[in-house]
């Protein structure tokens, strides 16, 4: 199914540009040709798909159906809906605040968006095309373990203490209301959407996306492309390929000052692992590029004191190494 | 006059919508007072999740994306 991208790229580079596939300039070209018509192919046609189906879902659905729950369970939930709740990342302190003020916990908030970045239909879509389900699957279980074990973490050390004073003085009114009564501002029965509303809004949705995410494509795929053609074969594997101890947390500091979205991010998992980088650095490297970044924690001082965000900065960093060591043991038995 | 207030945290798309009013209400004559919220605790208090949001008049009448001009016109005439 995928193969008229390599015949695209075939003609376009050998034929149409008349490189040789021997030259690195040709394989690299190639390889950025190819990659780059499949993804935009199918982001096109799955952020669609996927649009239609959750046209209904909204993070204020999200926020009336967590309020209450039982916290076992609402970690998972949290986590889940993180996965699968488009929102952009702007509007990260207004769910922060919105999901406080109708009491729920903080690590639940919390196990929700840091979920959100990690895990994403872009993500999951291009991991499939890229690197085959089982990794894919993978990368979806371990996303969603950081998110809930940061989420309970976060609750076992009380850290609503350390919210700024209006957010916690939220959160024990939104608790109050929540024993008394259901939530207070229900956003009101489901409401039916028809076929029409559902495409307006997988349209807008398509091109919104697509629009945001285009340019990392490239990015990514270029940066891949040099890897693959540049890099001397062999030359990763030989200096990083045993997953030597210090190149996993290495790997993560790396990805802190780098800031990209997982769709730019893939491609790059991709070139690194195909040319050898053991996959427990690589996704200690991947998942702190996405998740770990200066801009989004800077945004998060204006709803948490500075004690809170160094001991979650801390989390996260602790997380992506254990999970780069974990599965650079495991590698032989996956 | 009409008071109204466009909350966001400042991200592209809050500053679209507030150009993007100014510019209707210019275009039906209406005056208008257009102000950026952008305090996460007032964004909070009026009980908004999804930026950018538009408040007329101490009502939420939209948000989670930019308004579309013909929205914004029914707005500016009630």
């Amino acid at each position: 199914m995928f193969e008229i991208f390599t015949r695209l790229a075939d003609w376009l580079v050998y034929q149409l540009m008349g490189l040789s596939a021997d030259t690195k300039l040709g394989d690299a070209l190639h390889f950025f040709v190819e990659d780059v018509s499949k993804i935009y192919v199918l982001l096109v046609v799955m952020i669609y798909v996927i649009a239609l189906a959750r046209a209904s879902l909204n993070v204020e659905r999200v926020r009336d159906f967590l309020a209450g729950r039982n916290r076992g369970f609402g970690y998972l939930l949290g986590s889940g809906f993180g996965a699968i709740t488009p929102f952009c990342s702007c509007s990260s302190i207004p769910v922060f605040l919105g999901f406080t003020s109708a009491g729920i916990p903080v690590g639940i908030t919390m196990a929700f968006l840091l979920t959100s970045p990690l895990i994403n239909e872009v993500a999951v879509l291009l991991l499939m095309s890229l690197l085959g389900w089982k990794f894919t699957l993978l990368y979806v279980v371990v996303g969603m373990g950081v998110g809930i074990l940061g989420g309970v973490f976060l609750d076992q050390i009380r850290a609503e203490r350390w919210l700024q004073s209006f957010a916690r003085k939220a959160l024990e009114r939104g608790k109050q209301q929540g024993k008394q009564q259901q939530p207070a501002q229900s956003s009101g029965p489901a409401e039916k959407l028809s076929f029409a509303e559902r495409h307006q809004f997988a349209k807008g949705e398509t091109g919104e996306i697509f629009g945001r995410v285009w340019k990392w494509v490239i990015i990514g795929v270029g940066l891949g492309a040099a890897l693959h053609g540049f890099v001397p074969d062999g030359w990763i594997e030989s200096h990083l390929g045993d997953g030597q101890w210090w190149s996993v947390p290495a790997a993560v500091l790396l990805g802190i000052p780098l800031y990209s979205n997982a769709t730019g991010v893939i491609p790059v998992m991709e070139s690194l692992i195909v040319n050898g980088l053991p996959i427990g650095t690589t996704l200690a490297f991947c998942m702190s590029t996405v998740a770990a970044s200066f801009p989004e924690f800077i945004l998060l001082k204006q709803v948490m004191q500075w004690r809170l965000l160094a001991i979650l900065f801390a989390v996260l960093l602790a997380a992506f190494t254990l999970v780069g060591w974990i599965f650079n043991l495991l590698t032989p038995f996956i | 006059m009409k008071t109204i207030k466009v909350l966001g945290s400042g991200c592209s798309k809050c500053i679209k919508t507030a150009e993007i009013i100014t510019k209707v209400a210019a275009e039906v004559g209406a005056e208008v007072d257009v102000i950026k919220e952008t305090d996460p605790e007032a964004i909070m208090n009026y009980g908004v999740m999804s930026t950018p949001a538009v408040v007329i008049d101490e009502q939420v009448v939209h948000s989670g994306s930019i308004p579309s001009q013909d929205a914004i016109r029914g707005w500016l005439k009630s």
